[in-house]
C-alpha cells in the first residue's frame, strides 16, 4: 500500500485543512511509513478470525431514560466565537 | 417507450425517549434554544457517551414490528464530516454491523392492494443539532443543539417502489407504525419523520437499475411526493433528450416545486467510518427479543387483516378506520354493540363528515360510541328512519342528550303505522289528479314524486319502505 499526494490532498479537503506543498510532501512520507509499520500484522496468518472492535469484552452498558441537569446556556456559549442571542453564530453554510 | 420508476427511501425515526441517545439532557421539542446541552452534546474533551436503555429498547421493538432480523451483536461507529450543528466532527452511528437487517413493510396502495416493501436495514444513531440560516440581519447561520444526540432510527427501504404515490403511502405506513408502537410521536411538523429519497428511471423491460439521484431532507408527505414527480420527470426528459444523468445529491424548493443539485459526485461525502471507541457493542440476547416480539401489540395491517375478517368489511372501510388508531378504538366500541356494518358506515361517513366539519378529531368526538350505537339500534328498530338519524346525530353532536330522548323530545319518531299511512296516501293522490293521470297513463318514473310527497308531508318521518309498498299495493291493486 502507497499513499500518493493526491490521497493526502484529499484527506486535507475532507478535514477542511489546507497545507503547503512542502507539508503535503512530509505528510506523504509520514502516513506511507506508518502504514508500512502497521503492515506488519499482513504477515499473520489472521484468516477466521474476527476483527476485534473493542478492546475489553464488555457489552450493554447503558443509563436509563431519566432526565439529568444541561449546562445553562450562558456555559454552552461560551466557548463559541461568536454568539447571538442564545444561538451559535457561524458564517453562513447551507447545504 | 415506457419508463418505470425505482424509488427507495431512508426514513429517519425521531425516538420518543425522555433524554438524548446518549447523555442525560432532554429529548424535547420546542424549548429555549441551546437549553438542553452539555458537555457530551457539544463534544467537549473528556466527555463520554453512555446509551439510553430505552432508545434501544425502542429500536428493536420498531425492528421486530418490520420482522427484521435481529444482529445479537451490533457495533456503533462514527461518521465522520464536518457540519457546524454537529460539534463533535462525526455522527455515532451504526455501519458495517447494525442492529437490524432484512424486514419487510406491508403497504397498502391507493388500489387496495397489498405491497411488500423490503426494509433493507434499521440501525440507531444521533441527531444533529438545528441550523437556521440567513434569518438574522448578519446573513449568519445560527445554531441551536438541543436537537443535536437525540435518538434516530434510520430504516432504509429496498428499491420496491415504483411511484412517488407509492413512495408516499410507504411513508403513510410507516408512520402508522411507528406510532402505534409508541416508537415515536409520528409529527412532521416537528421533524419526528425525515426521509431522503433516491430514485432512478429505467425503460420498462430494462433488469438493471440507472443512476440514481437522492433528494435529501423531505420532510412532508406532500413535499415527498412533489420533490419525486418532479424528479422522475426530470430524468425521464434529460434521457429523452439524449443526455445522462450524473449521480448527485439533491435538495427540494417547495416554493418553485423543483429539485435542485447540492452536491455532485466530486463533492460526495466520504465519511471514514470507524468503531467508536467510547461505546462498547450492543448485545441482544434471544431471550430479550422474544420478550420484545410477545409484548408487540397487534400491528396496523393485522388490524387491518382482522377487520375484514371479524366485521366483514371493505377493504376501503377497513383502511379508513385502521388509519388512525384512535377511529379504530372508537369503531370497535360501536361494533360491540350492534351492526359492525352499520357501526362502518356511520363512523366513516356522517360521524367523520361531522368531525371535520367541526374540526374536531376522534379523541374530542362529542357522541359517545354507545350512543352512536344506540342511534343505530333504533335504525334497526324502524323508530327512526336513516335520513332522521343524521338529524339526531347532529343533535347528539350539540349535546342534547341521547338518541332515544332527542327523538322523543323532537317528535322523530318514524311512521311506520299502516293506517296512518294510508291516510296520508290517499290524501297525496287526491291533491295529484295530473300527476296520477299520467301515472295511470303509463308514466312509471312518477311513483318516485309521491313517495316523496308522503315524506315531504311528514317531514321525513314516514317509513320510506312502508310508504313504498303502501303505495304500490294501492297504485297496482
Amino acid at each position: 500500500m502507497s499513499v500518493t499526494i493526491e490521497q493526502v490532498e484529499r484527506i486535507a479537503h475532507l478535514a477542511k485543512l489546507t497545507f503547503s506543498q512542502e507539508e503535503k510532501e512530509k505528510f506523504t512520507a509520514q502516513f506511507n511509513q506508518i502504514l508500512e509499520y502497521v503492515e506488519t500484522l499482513n504477515t499473520l496468518d489472521l484468516s477466521g478470525v474476527e476483527p476485534m472492535h473493542h478492546v475489553w469484552e464488555v457489552t450493554n452498558v447503558f443509563r436509563e431514560d431519566v432526565e439529568q441537569p444541561s449546562l445553562s446556556t450562558d456555559e454552552t456559549l461560551a466557548n463559541a466565537p461568536n454568539r447571538k442571542m442564545d444561538y451559535f453564530s457561524v458564517p453562513k453554510v447551507i447545504g | 417507450m415506457s419508463w418505470e420508476t425505482i424509488i427507495g427511501l431512508e426514513i429517519h425515526v425521531q425516538l420518543a425517549t425522555a433524554t438524548k441517545a446518549f447523555c442525560g439532557c432532554a429529548n424535547r421539542y420546542g424549548d429555549e434554544p441551546n437549553t438542553n446541552v452539555c458537555p457530551v452534546c457539544l463534544g467537549l474533551p473528556g466527555a463520554l457517551p453512555v446509551a439510553n436503555r430505552k432508545a434501544v429498547e425502542l429500536g428493536l421493538r420498531l425492528a421486530l414490528a418490520l420482522g427484521c432480523t435481529i444482529h445479537e451483536r451490533s457495533i456503533w461507529a462514527r461518521k465522520n464530516y464536518f457540519y457546524p450543528d454537529l460539534p463533535k466532527g462525526y455522527q455515532i452511528s451504526q455501519f458495517d454491523r447494525p442492529l437490524a437487517t432484512g424486514g419487510v413493510l406491508p403497504v397498502r396502495l391507493k388500489d387496495g392492494t397489498l405491497k411488500n416493501v423490503g426494509i433493507t436495514r434499521l440501525h440507531l444513531e444521533e441527531d444533529a443539532g438545528k441550523s437556521f440560516h440567513g434569518e438574522g440581519d448578519d446573513g449568519a447561520s445560527y445554531i441551536d443543539l438541543n436537537r443535536c444526540g437525540v435518538p434516530l432510527a434510520e430504516i432504509v427501504s429496498e428499491p420496491d417502489l415504483r411511484s412517488p404515490e407509492e413512495a408516499w403511502a410507504y411513508m403513510k405506513a410507516l408512520r402508522r407504525l411507528v406510532v402505534q408502537l409508541g416508537v415515536c410521536d409520528g409529527n412532521l411538523e416537528e421533524g419526528n419523520l425525515r426521509c431522503d429519497a433516491n430514485l432512478s428511471v429505467r425503460k420498462i423491460g430494462e433488469t438493471g437499475f440507472r443512476t440514481r439521484r437522492e433528494i435529501k431532507n423531505l420532510n412532508s408527505f406532500k413535499f415527498l411526493r412533489q420533490a419525486l414527480e418532479y424528479e422522475r420527470d426530470h430524468q425521464i426528459a434529460v434521457y429523452e433528450g439524449g443526455g445522462t444523468i450524473e449521480q448527485a445529491t439533491l435538495l427540494f424548493d417547495s416554493a418553485r416545486g423543483e429539485t435542485f443539485v447540492m452536491r455532485s459526485k466530486e463533492e460526495a461525502h466520504d465519511y471514514r467510518y470507524f468503531p467508536e471507541p467510547d461505546l462498547p457493542p450492543l448485545l441482544v440476547v434471544d431471550a430479550c427479543v422474544a420478550h420484545t416480539r410477545g409484548a408487540l401489540p397487534e400491528l396496523p395491517w393485522q388490524m387491518h387483516a382482522r377487520f375484514v375478517e371479524q366485521y366483514g368489511l371493505s377493504d376501503y372501510d377497513a383502511g379508513v378506520l385502521t388509519d388512525n388508531a384512535a377511529l379504530a378504538a372508537y369503531f370497535e366500541q360501536v361494533a360491540a354493540l350492534g351492526d359492525a356494518k352499520q357501526a362502518a358506515n356511520w363512523v366513516t361517513g356522517d360521524l367523520a363528515a361531522l368531525l371535520k366539519e367541526r374540526a374536531l378529531e376522534i379523541e374530542q368526538c362529542p357522541i359517545a360510541p354507545a350512543s352512536l350505537a344506540e342511534m343505530i339500534k333504533l335504525i334497526e328498530q324502524g323508530t327512526i328512519s336513516g335520513k332522521i338519524a343524521k338529524d339526531v346525530l347532529t343533535a347528539m353532536a350539540n349535546g342534547e342528550g341521547s338518541p332515544a330522548l332527542i327523538v322523543a323530545q323532537k317528535g322523530l319518531r318514524q311512521i311506520s303505522d299502516e293506517g296512518a299511512l294510508a291516510v296520508l296516501i290517499d290524501e297525496t293522490l287526491a291533491e295529484s289528479p295530473e300527476q296520477l293521470a299520467q301515472f295511470r297513463a303509463g308514466k312509471d318514473k312518477l311513483f318516485g314524486y309521491f313517495v316523496g310527497q308522503v315524506m315531504k308531508k311528514t317531514q321525513g318521518q314516514a317509513n320510506p319502505q312502508e310508504v313504498n309498498r303502501l303505495l304500490r299495493e294501492k297504485l297496482n291493486g
